[in-house]
């Protein structure tokens, strides 16, 4: 790390040893393999990027997430949030997906956003499921705190799940009610919801190295459904 | 009884629309109208097919609507309410009115627009065509009765999940050759029934069935022109005869049944239609099935006549109803892939054909395709109505 001035150093909040989060590949119903991996600060930039477009879009709540997502992600490259993790969905090196969270304390994850550009095989399951697999499995929390944006995840998480009402506790995102994955829950939910495989190929994993934004056209037509009219 | 032609054929995409019911049906009716090219023909009559207006559109009265949109008065309008069947049920009323000489151009709709409500309401709401007694009381919900069917089907006829997830990859890959279809995304056998992941890929509804086994809940709209024989000589396009149709019932209840696995309503429906146009099975180039699960085009590939019984899978496996097979069937991605906006279903069949016939299915065209035949699935197959299209000189 590069130097810190002692004024700079005091205000970047403490944080704790987190683990790597070890890359894995997931066959998507499409036959094609997304590679999940952690994402480095300076990767940053490009995921603001490929968010940037997506503040305007109000199908599917993607505007408030897209821009919570984009000060999350800036304050993580600028070092002003406490145990940020970044993780990215890679298909053939084109971002499918992002999904991002902090660690609160030791037992308790705060679960921030799960944003998805390549709709239609369940890219957000597989990532959400990665963001609870890194909380549980390799932080070794607890408790993840969780809430939805919008109606698709709440059934993705809440109902699919099931997640456990916390409500007396008010989550990050704006004071919602929080939802909680127990520990228990989510080695109950392994099965059917986490998958994926390790190592990751080293030709695979290559593919992955650097992070390509999608075409525009298609995160048109996927993110906001903004398909031809014929008639 | 004077001979029916559907002189134009349109759609809307199939998807989810931010448009209201009655814009999505005046959309594909100008559409069809554009393609009928009808000039100073009036319209006499407009049927519009619809299932869940009233309830969950809180809409009624929608041929009345369709008219005022399109100010087409004085033409008769009615709307038509037959469940999965009321889009080919409301094309069977159409051609009653012209055959009759009651009317020389009817304009026929096919609307639905499911996804304003969330998943829970739209599976009660199509639920709700079950037996209220012996079925929905129970919790009877489609892709329950869809999930029951299949595993008779499969323990009696050797079909396996693998058969289901060929007619979901056939029907997906034909989708992305339609550009009005809901999903435009290939799926692959490793992806969603091999591989490790598949079980998070393609989680279970309904065992058997998978999610890649039921079709989307769609919003959109599909509409024909039907024509009498006069007219269709003054426009001068493509004749595309409406050569047969037929319609038959079973038990409302699906235990009823003798046998559960025998879709008596299909093999009825298309034993009258195909009577009526004076030809068989073989004699078809195109099929629309009703592929609202994927275990429905298998079984419906056999009622109607097009393979025997029990062998519809293996007809599958050989690649047979491939687009480039011996009898392609759902060129337009089926319910599977293009959607099934309930009241449209049995419209865009037809629209499907009429492009067929007329070659104007740009990417997904069965070459010299003369003869075309649909299958609008009611209930749980307790309402069945068949249709065959064919091209004449």
């Amino acid at each position: 790390m590069a130097h810190v001035s002692e004024l700079e150093a005091s205000l970047r909040p403490p944080g704790m040893n987190m683990p790597p989060y070890p890359p894995k590949a997931i066959t998507l119903a499409s036959g094609e393999v997304m590679v999940v991996r952690q994402v480095e600060r300076d990767e940053i930039p490009i995921l603001l990027e490929a968010i940037y477009p997506l503040l305007w879009v109000e199908r599917d709540f993607y505007d408030i997430v897209a821009a919570r997502l984009f000060g999350e992600l800036l304050a993580y490259k600028r070092y002003r949030v406490k145990d940020e993790y970044v993780l990215a969905g890679l298909i053939d090196g084109v971002l499918a997906g992002m999904v991002n969270g902090r660690l609160v304390d030791q037992k308790t994850g705060m679960s921030y956003h799960t944003l998805t550009i390549r709709r239609g095989l369940r890219v957000g399951s597989h990532l959400f499921a990665a963001k609870m697999e890194y909380h549980i499995e390799h932080c070794g929390q607890e408790e993840v705190l969780i809430v939805a944006e919008s109606p698709i995840g709440f059934r993705r998480w809440m109902i699919e799940y099931p997640l456990e009402k916390r409500f007396e506790v008010q989550h990050e995102l704006g004071g919602v009610p929080s939802w909680v994955l127990p520990r228990q829950t989510y080695y109950d939910a392994k099965a059917r919801l986490v998958s994926g495989r390790r190592p990751v190929p080293e030709d695979l994993m290559r593919t992955a190295e650097k992070i390509v934004l999608p075409e525009q056209e298609m995160v048109v037509r996927q993110v906001a459904g903004e398909k031809e009219e014929k008639a | 009884m004077n001979p029916v032609y559907v002189a134009g054929a349109g759609m809307t995409n199939f998807g989810r629309s931010e448009w209201s019911l009655i814009k999505l049906a005046s959309v594909a009716s100008l559409s069809a109208l554009h393609h009928a090219n009808l000039g100073e023909i009036p319209i006499d009559a407009v049927v519009v097919a619809n299932m869940g207006a009233a309830r969950i559109n809180h809409q009624t009265a929608l041929g009345s609507a369709l008219v005022d949109q399109l100010a087409l008065y004085p033409a008769a309008a009615e709307a038509v309410e037959n469940g999965p069947a009321s889009g080919a049920s409301a094309v069977k009323v159409g051609v009653q009115a012209i055959a009759a000489g009651m009317a020389d151009a009817v304009l026929v709709t096919g609307v639905e627009r499911m996804r304003v409500v969330n998943g829970l309401e739209g599976t009660d709401f199509v639920a709700s065509l079950s037996h209220p007694e012996a079925e929905y009381i129970y919790g009877v919900t489609l892709p329950s009765l869809a999930g029951m069917f299949a595993r008779l089907v499969m323990d009696r006829f050797g079909v396996e999940r693998k058969h289901l997830a060929m007619v979901a990859i056939k029907n997906h890959e034909n989708g992305t050759k339609n550009p009005y279809a809901h999903i435009q995304q290939t799926v692959t056998m490793e992806g969603i029934l091999t591989a490790p992941e598949a079980i998070v890929n393609n989680p279970p509804i309904a065992e058997p069935l998978h999610l890649f086994d039921c079709c989307p809940v769609s919003d959109g709209a599909a509409s024909i022109v039907l024509v009498s024989e006069a007219i269709a000589e003054r426009l001068r396009c493509p004749k595309i005869r409406v050569a047969g149709i037929g319609q038959a019932t079973d038990t409302h209840a699906v235990h009823e049944r003798e046998d559960p696995t025998d879709l008596k309503a299909v093999r009825l429906a298309s034993q009258a239609a195909f009577s009526m146009a004076g030809i068989g099975p073989s004699d078809v180039d195109v099929v629309e099935l009703h592929d609202a699960f994927t275990i429905l085009e298998i079984a419906e590939s056999e009622a109607a006549g097009f393979f025997p019984r029990g062998e519809g899978h293996l007809a599958l496996e050989r690649g047979e109803t491939r687009l480039d097979g011996r009898l392609p069937i759902n060129p337009s991605g089926g319910l599977k892939a293009k959607g099934h906006p309930v009241g449209a279903t049995g419209v865009a069949h037809l629209v499907e054909l009429t492009w067929q016939l007329r070659g104007e299915a740009t990417g997904r065209q069965i070459e010299d395709a003369s003869v075309g035949y649909a299958c609008n699935f009611g209930g749980f197959g307790n309402n069945v109505v068949a249709t065959v299209l064919r091209r004449e000189a």
